[in-house]
């Protein structure tokens, strides 16, 4: 199963505002949680996520355990030319994962 | 008119009596408001956070639901009023929390090309609580805007 979904509109016209939309599947592991054996379940979260735009970063996000499993983001950036959005994200375990999505803008 | 005289004196009673009472009452509600001092733990984060400019109310909203049945994950909406130009615009959003074990939950950097300064996102609350939202402008001010949540089932309390 993806890593993550990124949606974006089919087609944005240039110069418009549009919203990203990012869901990655992570469980966020807070480090306040125990097992069923009394182990402290070791903190595991995203801290960093990346989105990139044609190689221009449009959004930055530094993360701390306060936020819910399966982060979701969803900003606002602006078209200007038919291309690529690549989102990277690292976790605590030093897994660094990325997705991608197609842009079309029109004129 | 025999009546004349004793209604309008009444009625001017009645009035003044009326913004009396409205008074007595708007004037605790804002007080309330107002002496409702940022939680003291937030205050070095907040200060760490703006570069000991002291945040300023207004411009940013702050939208989270009002009574949360799982602090699990709480949708959080944070939006600045920026023009969001290369003159003018917002450089970071800080998300904070007044009793999870982590106050600090989210920093957003962004730019003039978001074209518009505003983040979703689900967080985590440990907690009926204050979720506080500062945000740093370009020229260095910092503005932020407060939400009070009620949480019925709080999420990632310590030993649990």
């Amino acid at each position: 199963m993806a890593k993550a979904r990124i949606k974006v509109p089919e087609v944005v016209k240039r110069g418009t505002v549009f919203e990203v939309r990012l869901l990655i599947r992570h469980p966020m592991e807070t480090g306040f949680r125990y097992d069923n054996v009394g182990q402290q379940i070791p903190k595991n979260i995203v801290h960093t996520v990346r989105c990139v735009y044609n190689g221009a970063e449009v959004f930055h996000a530094k993360l701390f355990p306060g936020i819910a499993a399966n982060p979701y983001f969803s900003f606002f950036t602006t078209a200007e030319v038919s291309g690529e959005l690549e989102c990277v994200w690292t976790d605590d375990a030093g897994v660094t994962t990325s997705e991608r999505v197609g842009l079309t803008v029109s004129e | 008119m025999m009546y004349a005289r004793p209604s309008r004196l009444s009625r001017r009673h009645v009035l003044v009596g009326l913004l009396g009472s409205l008074g007595g009452l708007l004037v605790p509600l804002r007080k309330a408001r107002s002496a409702g001092a940022l939680p003291e733990k937030l205050v070095p984060l907040i200060r760490e956070a703006t570069g000991g400019v002291t945040p300023q109310v207004g411009r940013v909203t702050l939208t989270l639901p009002t009574l949360a049945e799982s602090g699990h994950s709480v949708r959080l909406r944070v939006r600045v009023e920026s023009p969001m130009t290369p003159q003018a615009y917002v450089k970071r959003i800080h998300i904070f929390s007044e009793k999870n074990p982590r106050p600090v939950i989210a920093r957003f950097s962004l730019g003039p090309r978001a074209g518009r300064a505003e983040v979703h996102t689900r967080i985590r609350l440990a907690g009926t609580q204050q979720v506080v939202a500062v945000a740093i402008m370009n020229d260095g001010t910092a503005w932020m805007a407060r939400a009070e949540v009620v949480v019925t089932a709080a999420a990632c309390v310590e030993g649990s």
